[in-house]
């Protein structure tokens, strides 16, 4: 066992490589499907009832879609379309596009308990347009929401393996070819695990500093 | 799409069913166990479960499925695919329920038990005629949600070789050049799996709003 964890370790390249790759797709993620959602929970917080409704049921469609379904699509079937996208960019493409239902439905979730009065002022004050949103809605928001948040993050850091079959050298990957060449399973994806655990607890740690914030905001 | 083709879609699906349902079925008894050691504080045992739940849930399914599939033989164990997959959804749910029946323990008020056990009621019956009403229905809404992200995640299974209705479609994709039929198709058929979950728990949501069910 001592020398299966030797040989992961005369690896370690490997896998801080397919860290760094799973760490950047899920930064992307991120950032990409909670602007995304963002913008999303605005239609879903619109006046009118048919285009609320119409979002809503595109929302729940979209959130019966398991990931690797849409990365299939993606990378395997929009050729035929004649569109070809590289195993990265349509991994990302359909992380975006899942995680991004999940975005706005945490952040529609925050909105709906946001007192109208808070918008309303703001509006009488005379904000407008993005800058409403951008200063007075989102920030308390964002702010209430980031434990759900931080949860979808999570979430988002173990979806990037998926992509491991679509051969997309992120870090299951990576412990996988380590496995396959010297057979070494248990020591290989143990290291790994040890790995996305340590990605997990920086999320963690992220998610604990933004309440910091909202607390001290709050005052 | 032909027959064969919907067949294929169809044998996926049945796939699908069997492993998130024994998956659910054996995790959900497993992780309300675990909820109980770390509840109970078991020395040893409690820590442990701890440490298990928060690196679980820290792991993607796609590797713990792989973990379990290859490593059970290096410890001279052979396991086949659907062993090794129901394993996989089993002990990774069971990681989440674990934390959602612990939730639904914790917010329980001890001096019913209290009061239960000074009347002279067994540990065990006390436990099942008085706390485990209360805590299921106070879970609920968490368990079925983690019922309906466990069969969104169960297409990991894909990578030790079983083909699950995600994995059904891409091939059908693939033979007929046809994206979007088996695509469109296997869509149709998650909505049918999740819909009587989502159901579920839209129904809970307002019964509990109405009845302040959980009080």
């Amino acid at each position: 066992m001592i020398r299966d964890f030797t040989i992961v370790a005369q690896n370690v390249d490997m896998l801080l490589l397919g860290l760094a790759n799973t760490a950047v797709l899920s930064v992307l993620t991120t950032v990409l499907s909670l602007a995304l959602g963002a913008l999303y929970s605005v239609i879903l917080m619109a006046e009118g009832k048919c285009i609320r409704a119409f979002a809503q049921i595109m929302l729940d469609t979209v959130r019966c879609i398991p990931v690797l379904l849409l990365i299939y699509v993606f990378y395997y079937q929009l050729p035929a379309f004649g569109i070809v996208l590289n195993n990265w960019a349509a991994g990302l493409c359909a992380l975006v596009i899942c995680h991004t239902a999940y975005m706005a439905e945490i952040i529609r979730g925050s909105w709906v308990v946001l007192p109208k009065e808070y918008t309303e002022t703001a509006i009488s004050f005379g904000f407008r347009g993005l800058a409403l949103y951008r200063r007075i809605v989102f920030p308390p928001i964002i702010l209430a929401a980031a434990p759900m948040i931080g949860n979808q993050v999570i979430i988002i850091v173990k979806d990037t393996a998926f992509l491991m079959i679509v051969a997309v050298s992120e870090l299951t990957h990576a412990a996988t070819s380590i496995q396959s060449r010297y057979y070494v399973p248990f020591a290989a994806y143990v290291s790994a695990i040890a790995l996305y655990w340590v990605l997990c607890r920086f999320v963690g740690m992220g998610v604990s500093l933004v309440e910091r914030v909202a607390e001290a905001r709050r005052g | 799409m032909s027959l064969a083709e919907t067949a294929t879609l169809l044998q996926g699906a049945a796939l699908t069913i069997l492993l998130s349902l024994a998956g659910i079925l054996l995790g959900l008894p497993l992780g309300l166990a675990m909820a109980l050691i770390r509840w109970t504080h078991i020395p040893v045992l409690s820590p442990v479960l701890s440490a298990y739940v928060s690196i679980v849930r820290a792991t993607p399914l796609v590797m713990f499925v792989l973990l379990i599939f290859f490593s059970m033989s290096t410890f001279g164990i052979e396991i086949g695919p659907i062993p090794a997959a129901v394993l996989a959804l089993m002990l990774n749910t069971a990681a989440f329920n674990c934390e959602i029946w612990r939730g639904g323990l914790i917010d329980f008020s001890r001096g019913q038990l209290d009061a239960a056990l000074a009347f002279g009621m067994r540990p065990s019956i006390a436990f099942l005629r008085i706390v485990l009403p209360q805590v299921w229905r106070a879970c609920l809404p968490g368990l079925v949600n983690e019922m309906s992200l466990l069969i969104k995640a169960s297409p990991a299974v894909a990578v030790i070789g079983l083909v699950d209705l995600t994995r059904a479609a891409a091939r059908v994709g693939a033979a007929t050049y046809e994206p979007l039929p088996p695509f469109l198709a296997a869509l149709f058929f998650y909505v049918v799996i999740l819909l009587p979950l989502i159901v579920l728990q839209r129904i809970i949501e307002r019964y509990s709003f109405k009845h302040q069910w959980f009080a």
